[in-house]
């Protein structure tokens, strides 16, 4: 079959681009858009490095063809600071040094985000049930946790 | 040997948090890592590999994938050098790459790559590979320790055993190790109980969350660019260069953001691969391997098979020790036989010890290093042990150690004397903390455990460019595996004067900068941290030469004080501060540019000690083991940024609880792997861990100016027994293998 | 490989009838590009069914049952109220599928269809009593979940025919269900042992019971000795030892990766007896 021409939003722009069927979403977003914020941990939905948002829902894009984002809004790491400025999360993770070798930040960054719009006040024990599928190696997770829980009381101070 | 100059008070920039300088690129996905980089007319590399454990290659036939439209270049073991030869009885290291990289003759592990394809897109790669037509002859494999060491075991390769080994071993057994002082026979009469006890662990995997990826440009004209995610690249630039039969400076190696190593990625894979194929198709190539060729293909650990006895008095004292290490390492010598018996007793200071480590060959992937090789299961083994006879003698686990713990002078098991050690510290914070007196609830257990890790010193080479501003440039060898930019930053910023916020941090590519050892060993702060330290001194006295020609002074009169150059006395003269910013900014009319360099193989790295204490709750029908609450406690000598010292020990330790718990190998009768993805080898999740308190003890290590010591390492040796023995105390039952996975402590509990 | 849109199940039905070679439906895609990406399964044809109308609709009928399209994702199940408080097994089943992110994507109907023994959500239908919507040419009709899966990664599904939606009953008066399973970490494993149990009360005792298993034998099954060892009974400790014994009993588990016989057959007893206390109490309340 030759290539599929998909049309889609991404981080608010509407771009398109051409995949062969086999091709998953990764694929399209870094080879194609040059997103390379998502990342290849795995390939088989395991460790959530890959992680976006496809039409608000969080999604691994690995599992996903590029030719299924037709029609759709995908929200990757690179939306996630609006111009200059930092989202909370991506401020505290830095403050709270819950990223050592940093591949799967984006991911974790991108869960994070949707799991605190879903949920303005997890309990430690939610916050690590909902990053079950997102692999860290080198933080043994303690930083991370505290960065969200941190993040998180600050966005319900300021509301 | 202490140095002159060291310090250890009044920092004020050491021992900050300030944010790390590569944050930024990290949150925002803005970070390169190895299979971040693109290149214009790129081709993708794929690679085939060996379904089989053992077999030889009759026939290996590319002709229908040259065929297939987009393939560019087919490589095989033919592209390499033919200089390297295997010689029986020497070790080449080079040798072991090449017939790694690529396989020769015979292919020797499942995963084992045998051709490797550059394709116009990564679909058309991998449907090539698939026509790569090779005819196996399949041969009896092995991929057990003891099965590789018996008599009549198919054998990996002839004649690779070293004068090391004794007579009447298989030639699989490559190497051999024994070390020791005293007589443990005597002093097994001593004791009042002898434990004799034997213990396995299979091979884990690394697990870092990015699989090795590059982008290789190489001419017909020798000259080559690679850019990789490496843990030395300097390592990387030997190594494929002759490989590749190229000049060492004529290719040039940049190290990407690398995504996790922890010793995995101190070896290549796949990045000659990706040269040559750059080479034969004259375009670059970007080669990425796959979760599932990770698992297969680089460099686990090795499993082992240990036997422990250790005899002790009533009142604790220990008589002897003795251990005997199997290790296999894949189907290469240097699996760490002798590091796992050098390692075992190092905690224990004895009169009677005695060590004998193997080095085996078996029909698995080359073994790579996993943060202090060897030393994770020699703790296993002797702290699991220690613990059984602490309680069959009823005596404190903490006390015990304290009586017979390495201090200074200690002759330690493996040979040399201790110099100034921080064990008994990190016990003593132990014993004082408020987890070790926590109340516990039935079913649950606490289990504690000592662990330790030589560090190590490896050339080093760094370069501090001032700038005319008044910042400063810090060129590193050693790629950031923890975030040592920061920590580099400070040693800089507390030697020069300057904030923090006004040095850079950067890791030069091979090019740049003299050779640097691989960031490994746990050397980068102590070693890239000792050369910043003398490189900034190197641009201060540079720096004061300038001031002192100014004020027309000997360079002698002049010192440097808060960032500035003062007359070093009243004597010296009246004259003002200058500051850096006021030397530099003219310094092309004063003299030149202002560099301050180091190179040198440094020697004084300090050995790093730790006390881990855990509780565990074990569900007896499920076998199910949660770790309840978990405390590292380690000697760093001097913290420089307390919250990466903070996330080394908190890493090390989830890696143990992965290992201890759930992480193996899993091989089936065929030799092949089962469980080459991350859902069937099952690292710890988020959900899997409480939160990891650390505390970090400091016993300043006399070999750097400030004390460092590495602390990379050490945090994964004690966890393996410290679970051991929670869950002993938990459950009641003893496991002496590794994992301690469910199914093992139901079979344990039923008694079987 | 070829990609499809249809619009119609019928016209997907039609697409895979007379398609070549290896035929797969795309829903949430969580095991179908697995299998792609691993170079297991490398679909010849694949058939995404998401443009079809109403995939994504949960529909309460007017006799209280529920019509799940085919592309609802475990998510969706997950946030509505009305499924989760008539089926909390069925839906905490499907919860326990991978991940969130996995969550966002996969599909009852996936899972049904993979054809694993180990699949979480299929011990819970089971138990439910739930059926499966399935459309070929010469029209629709309702098929148990019990008589879909066949044998590891087959179901008894022929060519040409396609599931559209999973049906589960009205939620009865004093009923409820519940499933667990084992797996060696918190999260994300492939089932060791799954159980799903159904039960419903008369009083104290148990009236009607449903016990399904999942990952101990070639395919999910129903394990009626398992029900039958405690319809007519309370849930004291002896009908639980007999309930044990029944699923003990139903196992014919493999030693592989994941688990060995032994312990899957020790392990079957005690989810069987956990399950069924869940949904006893869940049938009182």
């Amino acid at each position: 079959m030759s290539n599929i021409h998909v049309n889609t939003i991404v981080n608010g722009d509407e771009v398109g681009f051409l995949c062969d069927p086999r091709e998953t979403l990764l694929d399209c977003l870094r080879d194609k858009l040059s997103l390379t914020g998502a990342k290849e941990g795995c390939g088989t939905g395991d460790c959530g490095s890959c992680s976006v948002k496809l039409d608000g829902r969080l999604v691994c894009s690995c599992l996903v063809l590029g030719a299924e984002a037709e029609g759709k809004k995908i929200e990757t790491i690179e939306g996630m600071s609006r111009d200059e400025k930092l989202h909370p999360l991506q401020e505290k993770f830095i403050e709270h040094a819950a990223l050592q070798c940093g591949i799967c930040t984006p991911g974790i960054l991108v869960a994070t985000k949707a799991l605190l719009e879903k949920n303005p006040n997890p309990s430690e024990t939610e916050v690590r049930y909902w990053l079950a599928g997102n692999l860290c190696r080198c933080t043994g997770y303690d930083k991370i946790i505290r960065a969200v829980l941190d993040t998180a009381a600050d966005l319900r101070e300021a509301k | 040997m202490a140095l002159d100059d060291q310090r250890k008070s009044g920092f004020k920039f050491v021992g900050t948090r300030p944010n790390r300088p590569d944050g930024m690129d990290k949150v925002t996905g803005r970070a390169k890592f190895g299979a971040d980089m693109y290149a214009p007319g790129m081709l993708h590399g794929a690679i085939l590999r060996s379904p089989h454990a053992h077999a030889k290659i009759n026939k290996l036939d590319v002709s229908r994938a040259e065929k297939l439209k987009g393939v560019k270049a087919i490589v095989t073991r033919a592209d390499f050098s033919k200089k390297i030869n295997f010689t029986s009885g020497k070790d080449l290291e080079t040798w072991n790459v090449l017939e790694n990289i690529m396989a020769g003759e015979k292919v020797l592990y499942d995963g084992h790559a045998v051709a490797a394809v550059a394709a116009t897109s990564a679909l058309v790669a991998r449907d090539a590979i698939k026509l790569i037509e090779v005819q196996y002859e399949i041969l009896p494999h092995v991929t057990d320790v003891d099965a590789a060491m018996a008599k009549g075991a198919p054998i990996v390769r002839e004649g690779v055993a070293d004068k090391s080994v004794p007579e009447g071993l298989n030639s699989n057994v490559a190497r051999y190790h024994e070390s020791g002082h005293g007589d443990v026979e005597v002093g097994f009469k001593e004791a009042d109980l002898i434990v004799e006890d034997s213990f396995k662990t299979e091979a884990t995997h690394q697990g870092y969350i990015e699989p090795h990826a590059c982008l290789a440009t190489l001419g017909n004209d020798g000259k080559g660019e690679l850019w990789c995610t490496t843990q030395g690249h300097f390592y990387f630039q030997k190594i494929c260069a002759a490989l590749l039969d190229l000049e060492t400076s004529q290719l040039r190696v940049t190290a990407s953001e690398i995504g996790g190593g922890f010793g995995g990625k101190t070896t290549v894979f796949v990045e000659p691969v990706a040269l040559a194929l750059s080479r034969k198709s004259n375009r670059p190539v970007k080669l990425v391997m796959s979760r599932s060729e990770v698992f297969r293909a680089t460099g686990p650990t090795s499993s082992t098979s240990m036997d422990i006895k250790i005899g002790m008095k009533k009142d604790g004292t220990i008589t002897a020790g003795q251990g005997t290490f199997r290790l296999q390492g894949g189907a290469f010598p240097g699996a760490p036989g002798d590091l796992t018996a050098m390692c075992a007793f190092a905690p224990y200071s004895l009169k009677n010890v005695h060590q004998i480590g193997y080095d085996v060959l078996t029909n698995r992937p080359k073994q790579a290093a996993y943060r202090a090789p060897g030393s994770p299961m020699a703790a296993f083994a002797v702290e699991s042990v220690i613990d059984e006879l602490c309680k069959k003698l009823n005596l404190d686990p903490i006390e015990v150690r304290l009586k017979n713990a390495s201090r200074k002078g200690t002759k330690a098991s493996f040979g040399p004397k201790f110099d100034e050690i921080g064990l008994v510290e990190t016990l003593e914070a132990a014993k004082e903390h408020p987890h070790y007196s926590a109340p516990l609830k039935v079913g649950q257990g606490r289990g504690i455990s000592c662990g330790f890790w030589f560090n190590f010193g490896g050339e080093t080479a760094v370069s501090l460019a001032l700038s005319e501003d008044g910042t400063a440039q810090i060129s590193v060898g050693t790629p950031d595996i923890g975030g040592s930019r920061s920590s580099m930053a400070l040693m800089a910023a507390e030697e020069l004067g300057i904030p923090y916020d006004h040095i850079r941090c950067t890791i030069a590519d091979t090019a740049t900068l003299g050779y640097n050892e691989i960031s490994h060993g746990s050397r980068v702060t102590y070693a890239s941290g000792l050369a910043t330290i003398k490189a900034a001194k190197d641009a201060i006295n540079k720096l004061s030469k300038r001031a002192a020609d100014k004020w027309g002074i000997p360079k002698e009169a002049v010192k440097w004080e808060d960032g500035c150059a003062v007359p070093s006395g009243p004597n010296a003269g009246n004259f003002q501060p200058l500051s850096l910013k006021d030397l530099t900014k003219n310094m092309g009319k004063t003299g030149g540019p202002i560099v301050g360099h180091f190179e040198a193989t440094p020697e004084g790295a300090g050995v790093s000690f730790a006390t881990h204490i855990v509780d565990a709750e074990v569900d007896p029908d499920t076998g199910k083991t949660k770790i309840l609450r978990y405390t590292v406690i380690q000697d760093a000598g001097k913290a420089i940024h307390p919250s990466y010292v903070e996330g080394q020990y908190q890493g090390g330790a989830a890696q143990g609880i992965g290992w201890a718990l759930n992480e193996e190998y899993i091989y089936g009768s065929d030799g092949r792997l089962q469980n080459a993805g991350f859902l069937d080898y099952r690292i710890p999740l988020a959900s899997d861990l409480p939160m990891i308190d650390t505390v970090i003890v400091e016993v300043p290590n006399p070999g750097h100016p400030y004390g460092v010591r590495g602390v990379g390492e050490t945090s994964i040796c004690p966890p393996l027994a410290a679970i051991a023995n929670a869950v002993s105390a938990a459950a009641g039952i003893r496991l002496r293998e590794l994992p301690m996975s469910p199914p093992r402590i139901v079979a344990a509990l039923n008694g079987k | 490989m070829q990609y499809y849109t249809p619009e119609s199940f019928s016209e997907a039905s039609e697409l895979s009838k007379n398609a070549e070679g290896i035929i797969r439906f795309l829903a949430g895609g969580t095991d179908v590009l697995v299998q792609l990406r691993a170079d297991i399964t490398t679909p010849d044809v694949l058939i995404d069914i998401k443009k079809i109308p109403d995939v994504k609709k949960i529909k309460k009928n007017p006799d209280g049952s529920w019509c799940i399209g085919a592309a609802v994702c475990g998510a969706e199940l997950n946030e509505h109220e009305g499924i989760k408080s008539d089926w909390p097994g069925v839906v905490e089943a499907v919860d326990l599928i991978g991940s969130t992110q996995i969550q966002g994507r996969a599909t009852l109907v996936g899972n049904l269809c993979n054809g694993s023994p180990a699949a979480d959500s299929v011990p819970a239908l089971m138990a439910a009593g739930a059926t499966a919507t399935v459309i070929n040419s010469s029209g629709s009709r309702e098929v148990s979940i019990e008589k879909i899966p066949h044998s590891p990664g087959r179901t008894t599904l022929g060519k040409g025919e396609v599931v559209s939606a999973i049906n589960l009953p009205a939620h009865k008066p004093n009923s409820g269900d519940a499933y667990l399973r084992l797996i060696p970490r918190t999260e994300m494993d492939i089932a060791v042992v799954g159980c799903g149990i159904n039960l419903t009360l008369e009083g104290d005792k148990i009236s009607e019971a449903r016990v399904s298993l999942g990952a101990v034998t070639p395919t999910v099954i129903l394990v009626d000795a398992a029900a039958k060892a405690i319809i007519g009974k309370q849930l004291d400790e002896q009908t639980l030892e007999a309930l044990a014994e029944a699923a003990r009993k139903a196992c014919n588990p493999i030693s592989d990766r994941r688990g060995t016989i032994e312990y899957r057959t020790h392990i079957a007893g005690v989810l069987a007896k956990r399950a069924a206390k869940i949904a006893y109490e869940r049938a009182r309340s």
